[in-house]
């Protein structure tokens, strides 16, 4: 860390700190290869994994526990895939016995063709995951008035999405992202939809705590070479937040001298 | 369907006889099982790793210290599930 930034904090949830404010998933990759190259090119530290059936006739060596060291990587199991809260607690309780951590990223999905959250089910399995001793990362739509209800259950961090998983369309709502992170004392995490790293950068400097993402790294040509753009522009957008940004105006102002023109 | 985990060569009573066979249902798939075994036998005969697999038996998730003592009933719904990739 140079002295030419704002020297920034660590992102704390539950009282645990990350360096990275990156948060990166792990699926879709071409290759566990690939998948892992990314991650360390990323520099997350905590990644998100997913809970699934064990495929009885391939054996074992799909298991991702087989490519990424719990040692090295925080993992954050997800409920992703599921519809009720019913089984996203299902999910979460699953996740939890593999015994590496009580954190769970809440995913409860209310329709198939956008994946947008159904919010009343993510809140009343984020309510049941607090009182059984859960960490939960919430999953949630850029809505103040359900991010508030999700803080006020008990969660460890709220994350609106910038735009729907997987679409890259980046952050399509920068106000109410921007009102969340006001409102909320918790971590405000925006998960899903960065598309490129501009797109990551533009969230970050709006004063949220960090982006997690995975089909932007995931489907980029290259993925370890998109991993290392988004560390810088997660980087760059919290640098420039913190040191703050000139005003806008709609009109130009030169930057050299009015005075000492030649006559 | 119904397929049929191998048993361990020696095992059956009565040399080449098979055991008794337990009908048990493994991620949403029937199979028969030699009856008698525990769930920890159970997932060394399907070439699982116990610390890398969580088991739900019958809708309730075992510790992992729970395995060498569950047995597997005749009509035990299992569900062995593990991390994958995922977003």
């Amino acid at each position: 860390m140079g002295s030419a930034t704002c020297g920034d904090s660590a992102l704390v949830i539950a009282d645990r700190p990350f360096e990275s404010r990156l948060i990166v998933g792990t699926g879709k990759y071409r290759t566990n290869s690939e998948m892992f190259r990314a991650i360390l090119a990323s520099g997350a530290e905590m990644v998100t994994v997913a809970v699934r059936r064990v495929d009885l006739d391939r054996s074992k060596e799909e298991g991702i526990l087989y490519h990424l060291d719990p040692a090295q990587f925080f993992l954050l199991p997800n409920t992703a895939g599921c519809y009720t809260a019913a089984d996203a607690v299902r999910y979460a309780r699953l996740g939890r016995a593999a015994g590496l951590n009580d954190w769970v990223k809440l995913e409860v999905i209310g329709d198939q063709r956008t994946l947008l959250p159904d919010t009343g089910a993510t809140l009343e399995a984020a309510r049941e995951l607090v009182a059984d001793g859960f960490q939960v990362l919430a999953y949630t739509n850029d809505d103040l008035i359900t991010a508030l209800r999700l803080e006020d259950a008990g969660c460890a961090a709220v994350m609106p999405l910038a735009s729907p998983i997987g679409s890259g369309l980046g952050l399509v709502n920068p106000y109410y992202i921007r009102e969340i992170k006001r409102r909320l004392a918790v971590p405000v995490i925006v998960d899903a939809g960065v598309g490129t790293a501009s797109d990551a950068c533009l969230t970050m400097e709006q004063g949220v705590d960090g982006v997690l993402m995975n089909t932007a790294l995931a489907d980029a040509e290259n993925p370890v070479g998109m991993a290392g753009a988004m560390r810088l522009a997660v980087r760059a957008g919290r640098e420039a937040y913190l040191a703050g940004r000139m005003a806008a105006r709609e009109i130009a102002v030169p930057s050299s001298p009015a005075s000492g023109m030649l006559e | 369907m119904t397929t049929s985990i191998d048993s361990a060569p020696g095992t059956g009573p009565g040399g080449s006889e098979s055991p008794v066979a337990a009908s048990i249902v493994l991620n949403g798939e029937r199979r028969a099982v030699e009856s008698g075994l525990s769930v920890a036998e159970l997932l060394h005969r399907l070439g699982l790793d116990s610390g890398m697999v969580v088991v739900e038996r019958n809708r309730r998730i075992l510790s992992r210290a729970d395995l060498a003592d569950t047995p597997v009933e005749d009509g035990d719904r299992f569900e062995l599930v593990h991390f994958v990739g995922g977003g």
